[in-house]
């Protein structure tokens, strides 16, 4: 066999490894999500799952009401207090500071994304359960705002920096002053990419459980208070997998399997949204 | 004719005031540092740096030592990334210049739903699915062939630092590829032709050609990888078994700087055991910090220095 077809030949194999690895890293996608559904659809054909709150062990019935509306809550006033300071921060980088002081906003941002979200739990405890003695769905969505602030300031700033200065410039020569032309020319334009970072930055928060184990802390009860220790969907899942209790088992399957068709079709979604905004930049 | 009105620059009071939203992320993450060590400040005072070295943790006698859930974290997130490394450069070298664009959108899609699906879920999964699956097709047959070995010794066990380690190594894949996949796709199109030009194959030019020029963003993002593992908390303590010893083996139980404070965080009483429990928490956050930074700077100067 001569050289050059060895060369040939080693090239060929590499590549088909190269396939063999891709379609290994897919597997864990795959029963992830398969076990996911054929686990959770039992528990989940049934509607009460999504009206009723918990039931002792062998009452029959029970449902994940109280988790999901815990974790509407505590997400919900997450995204009040990080998406706003997120967007401004964004459009702060992306209009005023490409370079300079801001390169620090942006590590600082990117180090946050990667910061163990357990932790940010124990300083949300710091900051707001020990001083008020009492865990509470507000603790819980601190912590989750701070886990959603830095995805929501990059991703704005992705999306105003694709907005081409045309615009700017336009709005500008017709005498508009800058703070207009940001929020009423530049920042519709960039919405659909603006709207991605914030889902993307609720599909984070809804699936944590982490910081919200001595936050939010869980509850059994249907309860609407932020003021009071709060259920979340991931919580239930994560107390329920642990008992011995075949029934609770599989009401925690059903609660992941609720969770994954939430994140993923958010994902989904705010991915369509951001070919969109892609498109349209083009177009501007 | 008289002079044109000067422009008189109205102080932009929109710009400063986004200018301090805006710092409110370094500011979070300056305060989460500047708290945690306040809160863990009576456990600091206490044991100083005989904490990170001590191996005792035991609430009654009030004595405190990281070195097992240091031991465990640093070692679940090794074996993770030894695991997962090879396969996100293989998933990485496809998506950035291989196969047919339509597969790689949905490879690359698929990838990044990986990374999207909560900790939780991948906890449970590991928990009732990856966990015997372990324990009967990876750990048996292996202590039986090679258990003479130490770190290989048995019993297997479900829950056990290489079940945690696997779970992690699903993890951290995506962030893996991702950030690969950018760093050769930003390695200039001449080298690659140039290198064609010469003669050489696919194989040749990816190994020794792109690759090389791609190491550093690939060892930014390598590091990147573990910042996630050695912080990721929910799943690995749901299957790496939580006892507070160094394992003899990747079969035995062990326990992580995370697994510890979730596990144990809300029972802790008295002063000194949140304490110690929150310094946990602060050896885990400043070394994902400065594993973060270092791996940030890599990936940023890498894509810089192949676009000049």
């Amino acid at each position: 066999m001569s050289r050059n077809v060895r060369r040939r030949f080693t090239s060929t194999a590499s590549l088909s490894i190269i396939y063999a690895l891709t379609g290994l890293a897919l597997v864990p996608l795959g029963l992830v999500l398969w076990f996911t559904v054929t686990k959770g659809l039992p528990a989940v054909v049934h509607p009460e799952f999504f009206y009723n709150s918990y039931r002792p062990v062998g009452v029959p019935g029970a449902g994940v009401a109280h988790a999901i509306a815990g974790t509407a809550i505590m997400v919900g006033l997450a995204s009040l207090m990080a998406i706003p300071v997120g967007v401004l921060g964004g459009v702060y980088l992306a209009e005023y500071d490409r370079a300079g002081w801001a390169s620090w906003v942006r590590l600082a941002s990117d180090v946050l994304v990667g910061t163990p979200s357990i932790a940010v739990g124990l300083f949300a405890y710091a900051l707001v359960v020990a001083p008020l003695h009492h865990f509470s769905g507000i603790a819980g969505s601190v912590a989750l705002a701070i886990l959603m602030l830095p995805i929501v300031i990059r991703t704005t700033e992705g999306a105003v920096s694709l907005i081409p200065g045309g615009l700017r410039e336009s709005g500008l020569a017709l005498g508009l002053p800058r703070w207009r032309v940001s929020l009423q020319l530049i920042l519709p334009a960039a919405s659909p990419g603006v709207i991605t970072g914030a889902l993307l930055a609720v599909a984070r928060a809804s699936g944590e459980t982490a910081p919200l184990l001595f936050t939010g802390f869980g509850n059994l009860i249907f309860r609407l208070d932020p003021t009071q220790p709060l259920a979340a969907l991931p919580l239930f899942v994560y107390h329920n997998a642990l008992t011995p209790y075949k029934s609770l088992q599989e009401q925690a399957w059903g609660a992941a399997l609720v969770l994954v068709v939430m994140v993923l079709g958010i994902n989904l979604v705010s991915r369509w949204v951001l070919r969109r905004q892609i498109r349209l930049a083009g177009q501007l | 004719m008289s002079a044109a009105p000067t422009l008189r620059r109205a102080p932009d009071r929109f710009r400063t005031f986004t200018a301090v939203v805006a710092w409110a992320a370094p500011a979070a993450l300056v305060l989460i540092v500047l708290i945690l060590l306040q809160q863990a400040a009576p456990a600091v005072r206490r044991f100083g740096f005989g904490f990170l070295t001590g191996s005792d943790w035991n609430p009654v006698t009030d004595s405190f030592g990281a070195l097992p859930a240091i031991f465990g974290t640093v070692a679940t997130s090794g074996l993770a990334l030894a695991l997962s490394l090879p396969v996100g450069v293989a998933v990485a070298v496809l998506l950035a210049e291989q196969g047919h664009a339509k597969v790689r959108g949905v490879i690359g899609t698929g990838i990044e739903l990986l990374a999207a699906i909560p900790s939780v879920v991948y906890g449970i999964w590991a928990l009732y699915v990856l966990a015997p699956f372990t324990l009967e097709h990876i750990e048996t047959p292996l202590v039986d062939r090679l258990g003479f070995i130490g770190f290989l010794s048995g019993p297997p066990r479900q829950t056990s630092l290489l079940t945690a380690s696997l779970v992690l190594a699903v993890m951290i894949l995506p962030t893996l590829t991702a950030i690969s996949r950018d760093v050769i796709r930003a390695v200039p199109r001449g080298l690659r032709e140039n290198s064609v030009a010469l003669g050489a194959t696919w194989w040749e030019t990816t190994w020794r050609v792109i690759l090389p020029a791609a190491r550093a963003g690939i060892f930014g993002a390598t590091i990147l990888g573990l910042g996630r593992a050695l912080g990721e908390t929910i799943a690995v303590t749901m299957v790496i078994g939580n006892r507070y010893e160094i394992p003899h083996s990747i079969f035995y139980p062990a326990y992580t700087l995370a697994s510890v404070i979730a596990n144990e965080f809300t029972e802790a009483t008295g002063t000194l055991y949140p304490a110690a429990l929150v310094e946990l928490g602060l050896v885990l956050i400043l070394v994902t910090l400065a594993v973060n930074v270092v791996a940030l700077l890599l990936v940023r100067s890498t894509q810089a220095r192949m676009a000049a």
